[in-house]
């Protein structure tokens, strides 16, 4: 199951050449781009690994289109997404974020029941993948 | 497209106005007549590649990287930002700023801070011109577990491999800059151009002056104007020289003296010409005409 999770996510995967265009629109806003990976890609998990520092005064796209492929080299089975930071006052949070790596196979999630008082049902879901312990799981 | 086996030179010079900054170029740096016209030169070649490219013909990217050697003040990281605007027009590089960095800025202080530090900086630079001054620094011989080496070895990786993202200019005196790319011939190789800035004769200087001084808005009175001359004559002459720097910090010493004079007789009107205007005293109550230096 392909995760969606981000911007552009029901699209078929940007190709370098767009992901780099989508950074130089972010470059021109003057946002913080950096680079984030993970392999427990539940939705609720929003503490990814960051890949080297957040960078900031980058002018040109070429910069972190590099440390992209260095991520890409070192997790190739890993979600990876880039995260663009606006640090204006008054926004002072995530205005871009889009997945540009995913591993091979996506074995998707599972819907787990409970009952708990009664009759009543809690649901939860969980990634078949995160079975496995962290490092193993694609 | 073009169809025609005709290219308008004249044209293209004017579509990428190189035009302005090699005419700005001209007026606001005097003298450095070599420089400028290694400038030019790289400018047609880029020009003419463009053209040629634009004809299919083979246009391999010219290599770039630069090295900028001269006595302290003669105008390499002002030519350095020069260099990255007309590098801009011409579409060389993509951005065209200069990010200006030192050994400092380059190498770690213990195993494994330099190649991050040295590839952050690389990262910011890209698209643009980075600018190493005194980039002999770099190499220390006389230690060998120096990590200035390794940050050449990334330097010398990207330079090779990432053409068309940056230009690295390397800048510092010149025999010092000599022993630092003979100690390391793949740096040597790779620097295409190598300038070499003249010092300033007096009359440039002079010239310089008035450029600055017009900056600042003020003038010299006539009489201030000779002792100038006469001062930047005899400053050559002193130890610690350092061309256009120099003559910047007179003539910031001599605005203090004009403040404090015009301090000093406080209670009266003063005029916008007063306010403007430096006299050859506050250019005459400096150490070097006091004769002991």
């Amino acid at each position: 199951m392909r995760l969606t999770q981000g911007a552009f996510s029901f699209l078929p995967d940007l190709t370098d050449a767009q992901i780099r265009s989508q950074i130089e629109y972010c470059l021109q806003n003057n946002w913080a781009v950096s680079i984030e990976y993970t392999d427990d890609p539940h939705p609720r998990n929003t503490y990814w690994e960051m890949f080297g520092n957040p960078m900031f005064d980058i002018r040109d796209a070429a910069g972190i289109m590099g440390e992209l492929q260095s991520c890409r080299k070192t997790f190739p089975q890993h979600y990876i997404k880039v995260n663009a930071f606006d640090s204006s006052h008054g926004r002072e949070s995530l205005r871009l974020s889009f997945i540009v790596n995913r591993p091979d196979k996506e074995p998707g999630f599972s819907l787990e029941r409970r009952e708990v008082g009664g009759r009543n049902l809690q649901y939860t879901t969980k990634s078949y993948a995160v079975d496995r312990p962290e490092g193993e799981r694609y | 497209m073009i169809t025609t086996d005709k290219l308008d030179l004249e044209a293209a010079f004017r579509d990428s106005q190189i035009g302005e900054v090699l005419d700005g170029l001209e007026r606001e740096l005097i003298g450095l007549a070599p420089v400028k016209s290694r400038i030019r030169d790289i400018a047609a070649l880029l020009l003419v590649d463009k053209l040629r490219a634009s004809l299919g013909l083979s246009a391999g990217a010219p290599s770039l990287h630069m090295s900028f050697t001269g006595n302290p003040g003669t105008g390499k990281t002002t030519v350095a930002m020069r260099m990255a605007q007309i590098l801009h027009r011409l579409g060389y590089v993509r951005k065209g700023h200069l990010v200006s960095v030192t050994r400092d800025d380059l190498v770690g202080q213990y195993i494994g801070h330099t190649a991050p530090k040295t590839k952050e900086v690389l990262k910011r630079a890209m698209g643009g011109v980075l600018f190493i001054d005194e980039a002999y620094y770099l190499y220390r011989p006389e230690n060998e577990r120096d990590y200035g080496q390794e940050a050449i070895e990334i330097l010398l990786q990207v330079m090779e491999n990432q053409r068309e993202d940056l230009v690295v200019i390397f800048a510092g005196y010149k025999d010092r800059m000599d022993t630092f790319f003979r100690s390391n011939p793949g740096m040597s190789s790779r620097v295409a151009h190598h300038i070499d800035f003249p010092d300033y004769t007096p009359a440039e200087l002079h010239s310089i002056s008035e450029l600055m001084l017009e900056q600042m808005q003020y003038r010299l009175s006539p009489e201030a104007d000779a002792v100038l001359l006469e001062y930047i004559e005899r400053r050559i002459q002193q130890p610690h020289f350092a061309n256009a720097r120099s003559v910047r910090n007179a003539l910031d010493r001599a605005r203090l003296r004009q403040a404090s004079r015009l301090f000093e007789k406080r209670g009266g009107l003063l005029s916008r010409q007063d306010l403007m205007t430096i006299e050859a005293a506050d250019i005459r109550a400096s150490r070097v005409f006091s004769g002991n230096t």
